[in-house]
């Protein structure tokens, strides 16, 4: 996937977020946290401040929720500590790419131990 | 999986990694003299430093939140006692308590026992209307402002300028959630 259909995908992902969030029968709801489709399932995290991360991943596999908080962390910790980096930008930032795919393969490895 | 449990300031600030605290006064001295070369009018520095603190805050917050493991704050209140109890242990290592709270809710002091920014610090006569912890009031208002509260944040009691003790004033002038995409008389 290329810059731009990141992008959109992240553009449709944020509306199908936010009218899910007006679409729910019940008041309080904070947006759509697990999305089962045949062939993946998308694990969406979103923050106090409003920032979401998703992943997609192979249906039913587990511990999402945990691989989203680390991914968080990572966010928190190479992007916005970057001084470079603009807030609202796409991340271009190699240290979070590289602790990113570490973090992924970590997880990978831990599943198929588990 | 459940969630996890909120943690306390001391745990937070007990886990993370040490600096010296001088070099972090030092630095901080070196910034605000850096900034009083070059803009010269200590309302500019007073600025500068708040956009400083707002920069820093709209980041830390984040941090915070990840760290801290809190769930949304119920009311203002709530808000305030984090920031005092968690937010400045956290982060500078200092107690501060909350207080004078008006009569909705929305506006309180937050009394710092502790400052490690202005150790070994004296104001000269030639900038006594600097606020030499400004960065402590844009960080606030940044931090706040990206959990949808837009608030207004000011010195009451600075000790660098003879006061007893130092104190901030919030005060929450609107909550703005987020804007939804869709308008629904489009």
């Amino acid at each position: 996937m290329d810059t731009n259909d990141s992008l959109r995908v992240a553009s449709l992902w944020y509306s199908m977020h936010a009218i899910s969030q007006q679409l729910s029968p019940t008041n309080g709801c904070s947006g759509i946290e697990l999305l089962e489709v045949d062939t993946f399932d998308l694990h969406c995290f979103q923050s106090l401040t409003g920032t979401k991360f998703f992943v997609v991943c192979e249906t039913g596999t587990q511990h999402m929720e945990a691989l989203l908080k680390v991914i968080y962390e990572l966010y928190m910790d190479y992007v916005l500590k970057n001084p470079f980096y603009e807030m609202e930008m796409p991340i271009r930032c190699e240290l979070f790419d590289i602790n990113l795919t570490t973090a992924i393969q970590k997880d990978r490895v831990a599943l198929l131990g588990r | 999986m459940p969630p996890a449990a909120p943690r306390s300031g001391d745990a937070i600030f007990a886990s993370v990694e040490r600096v010296n605290a001088e070099l972090f006064t030092l630095t901080y001295g070196a910034i605000v003299r850096q900034l009083l070369t070059d803009l010269e009018e200590v309302e500019e520095v007073n600025k500068q430093l708040d956009q400083m603190g707002y920069n820093i805050g709209i980041r830390l917050i984040d941090e915070f939140l990840a760290k801290s493991n809190v769930s949304r704050c119920v009311d203002f209140k709530e808000t305030a006692e984090m920031i005092a109890k968690v937010g400045f242990k956290m982060f500078l290592g200092v107690t501060a308590s909350v207080m004078n709270w008006d009569a909705d809710g929305t506006c309180c002091s937050i009394v710092l026992e502790d400052n490690p920014l202005v150790d070994f610090v004296e104001l000269p006569d030639t900038c006594q209307g600097l606020y030499y912890c400004n960065i402590l009031s844009g960080v606030i208002r940044g931090a706040l402002e990206m959990v949808a509260m837009k608030t207004e944040v000011t010195w009451i009691r600075d000790m660098l300028r003879g006061d007893d003790a130092y104190e901030l004033q919030v005060k929450l002038l609107k909550q703005v959630p987020e804007e939804y995409p869709y308008k629904d008389d489009e």
